[in-house]
């Protein structure tokens, strides 16, 4: 990255006419001087990019984090209502996948398209994967009844709710005086522990579905981009001067990956130990 | 240089975007040759004409306002009205307007000049930041037909989330002005890293693109967390999350941390850039190198930096640890110094300068002036024993339209006025602007100092009635606002008169030592016939040479004597 703070210009021959005298490359936008000056500002640009994403998801690492300083009991009884194996195994599926797209890079930059294909496949595949293990965790949340405002006596969901009712396989337990009021649930843990979870554990799914929804939003944006990069590379368009896109593809589906590197110890493993 | 010897394949790149030396305006013509452009000096001026359009509706909803407040009870809407009213003022001005205005309209347009690019690194994510800035204008303001938000441009739970109003709408469509603001800072950030001229060192980078600069860092920090928050307010309101809501074990406060979080760096979004106009005008028209260069510059990073850490000062009575008041306090007392940093250094450069008081150099002298009272009753405010008095009340609004109208929109004008004849080729009237000056800085003082004396005696705000004692200060603040319209208005027209009936412009008509004076008027497509180098800074009059600095009035008045002895004889 130091390179890019040094002008690049500095590299164009002097009183170059806009590059009209030397011979511009296809793939060299007209407003650079240089495939390095192009290349930069783009690995620049994917950089500065990427702390727009991690700020947006500091956001809710900040809201997880004082809930979690909060409520430490609560995320605890919480926790055991996700599912360690699904979690790990989403957790391997996306570290693989980042392997493979660092190799797709690698591959182009030697130039060897149908390697580099290949590669991209499999990331996208993994990507695949990853949202089918999540398909079926959410769906047993939701089968729980564990969605946040459904569950937890939101009145805009729950107003017709009655003490004692079944939602999912919980229970909802204790609708204290005015209707409307959150209640308590009762429901079995993944564990087979049966668990009495406080309105505030609310909190702590609302976390979950939304880091992780937001996550899930990334993943198939990143999958996008690298379907996007792959036509272009089965199209022929890059070689071992020009492979900026599969560098920048890969670059931001590192940065997915690393987001789910602190959501799941975050989530899944966050209990107190025994 | 080994890269460029690759072997060519397929056509030349430029074909496709015209030849780089014709004139931007009439390289080439219709709607849609707009419409699609990549310029980023075409993609600026769209820029103006949209941030134009949301000023005038913004001050429309304004005008209404103070029309309401002028007697007491009812004067021509009810009380609910009157609360959409002041959110839509609001909230238009702010993310449809004031965030926008410099950088993306003025930034776009003198960023690549001013370091000698051609354009900004990507032409496409500018264009594509224009589209989505249209649409998240037209998501936000769809919120008005739906039944209009009356939360007031913060959105603040718990009322946002049970409010019927259509809140998600206008939330959702500051979502997605945020993107267009992060993808211009974006570009912003990777055009000055990567772009810049040969000698067009970090030391000579001109004042203008170091504030665009320290903006589009903010820009991009900051507005990220907008997003998430808004994105947040969307999820309360359609799931019902509850991280806003007590009753599910959140809380409200939270959401003004997350607010204000960005909302005050935003605030700096909005200050530097017009900051950043002050210095160019201060200088050109004082005919002096300005003032410790070095220092304004880095002036704008300090304000970066300090104004992500102290958004608190906006909660000091909703509820925070004493500690942290005291410790929000101390910080937001720091924000004057780099403050002072530049107005000192300002009035330093027209110390003995040779002072031009063109229409431009009025609203820089206006800034100074006005950004003072504003950035001054801003330390009040982060007094906390002062605050407790002063929080919530009228005193709170003159303070920030001090350094919003006062501060950007005034160097917003001066701007305008300063680079229309760059821009458009026409120079404007310049006597019909210093009347429109006149208007505007007495009609901007009437309409706001009246505030600062009722908000100290604690006339609250965002109120539909008052009581008697606040009648000939909200009188007189209503005629204010007239007056104040009077003069945009009469600005206005000077610069679209201009457009038609304007005199024909030379390249340098002020005599600047600028950069973006050093090209033609209006600016060929690639900005410069040949990449410029460059071996003086942008302020070094006594290195120009007299080439450089002349204005050119001369050739044009021989040109238009020609043009009418040719007329006689014809
Ligand atoms: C020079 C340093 C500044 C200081 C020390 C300062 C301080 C403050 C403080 C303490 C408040 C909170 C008042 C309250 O609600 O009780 C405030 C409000 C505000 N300030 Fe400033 N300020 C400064 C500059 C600016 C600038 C440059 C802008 C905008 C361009 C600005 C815009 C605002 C706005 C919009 C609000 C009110 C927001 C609302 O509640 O709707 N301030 N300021
Ligand atoms: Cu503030």
């Amino acid at each position: 990255m130091a390179n890019v703070s040094e002008p690049v210009h500095a590299g164009a021959a002097p009183g170059a006419d806009h590059g009209h005298d030397h011979a511009h490359p296809s793939f060299l936008q007209h407003h650079f001087d240089t495939p390095a000056q192009q290349f930069n500002a783009s690995k620049l640009g994917m950089w500065v990019f990427i702390v727009t994403e991690i700020l947006m998801f500091g956001g809710l690492f900040c809201a997880y984090a004082i809930w979690r300083a909060l409520d430490p009991d609560v995320f605890d009884q919480a926790h055991h209502f996700l599912d360690k194996i699904m979690g790990a195994s989403n957790t391997i599926v996306l570290l693989f996948s980042s392997l493979t797209a660092a190799l797709a890079v690698r591959s182009a930059q030697l130039g060897k398209k149908n390697q580099t294909s290949a590669y991209l496949i499999v990331t996208i595949l993994c990507a695949c994967a990853f949202l089918v293990i999540k398909f079926f965790e959410y769906r047993h949340k939701i089968e729980l009844g564990l969605l946040p405002g459904h569950c937890f006596g939101h009145p805009w969901f729950s107003g017709s709710i009655q003490k004692g009712e079944t939602i999912g396989t919980c229970l909802r337990v204790h609708a204290d005086q005015a209707p409307g009021n959150p209640t308590w649930l009762k429901a079995i843990d993944q564990s087979g522990h049966v668990q009495l979870l406080p309105p505030r554990a609310n909190m702590f799914f609302g976390l979950y579905f939304v880091m992780t929804g937001l996550h899930g939003l990334h993943v198939i944006i990143g999958m996008s981009v690298l379907a996007w990069v792959l036509v272009k590379n089965i199209r022929g368009q890059f070689s071992p001067e020009y492979f900026t896109p599969v560098d920048l593809g890969a670059l931001y589906w590192h940065l997915v990956d690393l987001v789910w590197i602190y959501l799941f110890p975050l989530l899944y493993l966050v209990g107190k130990p025994e | 240089m080994a890269a460029v010897d690759i072997p060519i394949a397929g056509g030349h790149a430029d074909d496709a975007h015209g030849d780089p030396h014709a004139n931007y305006l009439t390289a080439k013509r219709g709607i849609g040759s707009w419409l699609v452009t990549l310029d980023h000096k075409r993609i600026g001026l769209m820029y103006l004409a949209a941030v134009s359009i949301a000023f005038f509706a913004g001050g429309v909803f304004a005008l209404l306002l103070r029309l309401e407040l002028f007697s007491r009870g009812r004067t021509i809407v009810d009380a609910e009205t009157y609360n959409r009213f002041f959110t839509l003022h609001g909230a238009i001005m702010v993310f449809l307007f004031i965030i926008p205005s410099i950088p993306a309209a003025l930034g776009n347009f003198f960023l690549p000049i001013m370091i000698g690019a051609k354009d900004v690194a990507f032409p496409r994510l500018n264009l594509f930041s224009y589209y989505i800035y249209l649409a998240g204008a037209t998501i936000a303001l769809t919120s008005i037909v739906m039944g209009a938000v009356d939360t007031g441009w913060t959105f603040y739970t718990p009322y946002s989330v049970q409010t019927a109003n259509s809140v998600i709408s206008m939330t959702f469509g500051a979502f997605v002005l945020g993107f267009s603001s992060i993808l211009t800072g974006l570009n912003f950030i990777v055009t000055v890293h990567t772009m810049r001229a040969p000698g067009i060192t970090w030391g000579r980078m001109p004042l203008f693109v170091w504030g665009m600069y320290a903006t589009a860092l903010i820009q991009v920090l900051a507005t990220p967390v907008l997003a998430i928050t808004l994105l947040l307010l969307i999820c309360e309101r359609f799931f019902g999350i509850g991280f806003f809501d007590p009753k599910l074990g959140g809380d409200p406060v939270l959401f003004q941390h997350f607010f204000w979080f960005y909302s005050h760096p935003a605030v700096y979004i909005m200050i530097v850039p017009g900051m950043a106009i002050n210095s160019e005008l201060i200088a050109t028209f004082s005919r002096r190198a300005i003032f410790g260069q070095f220092a304004i510059a880095m002036s704008s990073l300090g304000l970066a930096i300090l104004g992500f850490l102290v958004w608190g000062h906006h909660l000091f009575v909703a509820g925070m640890s004493e500690f942290a008041t005291m410790l929000f306090s101390a910080l937001t007392f720091l924000v004057a110094i780099p403050s002072g940093v530049k107005v000192f250094n300002w009035t330093a450069t027209i110390y003995k300068g040779s002072i031009v008081w063109a229409s431009p150099m009025l609203y820089a002298m206006a800034f100074i002036f006005l950004f003072t009272i504003g950035g001054l009753t801003g330390l009040f405010l982060g007094t906390l024993s002062v605050d407790v008095h002063l929080t919530d009340t009228y005193f709170v609004v003159a303070h920030f339209h001090y350094v919003m109208m006062g501060g950007t929109v005034i160097a917003f004008l001066g701007g305008l006025l300063y680079w229309w004849p760059k821009m458009t080729g026409k120079m404007h009237d310049e006597f019909k602007a210093k009347i429109g000056f006149v208007f505007v800085f007495i009609g901007f003082n009437v309409t706001f100092m009246s505030q600062f004396i009722m908000g100290s005696r604690g006339m609250p705000r965002r109120y539909y009635d008052y009581l008697p004692q606040f009648e000939p200060f909200h009188k007189a603040s209503t005629i204010g606002s007239w007056i104040l319209a009077v003069g945009l208005f009469i600005t206005a027209y000077t610069l679209l008169e201009a457009l038609w009936k304007g005199r024909k412009a030379p390249r340098n008509p002020w005599g600047s030592a600028g950069y973006e004076w050093m090209t033609d008027t209006p600016p060929c497509l690639a900005n410069f016939h040949e990449t410029p180098i460059l071996t003086r800074g942008p302020y070094d009059y006594h290195l120009a040479t007299p080439e450089e600095l002349a204005t050119g009035w001369d050739e044009i008045e021989a040109e238009e004597k020609a043009a009418k002895t040719a007329e006689k004889k014809g």
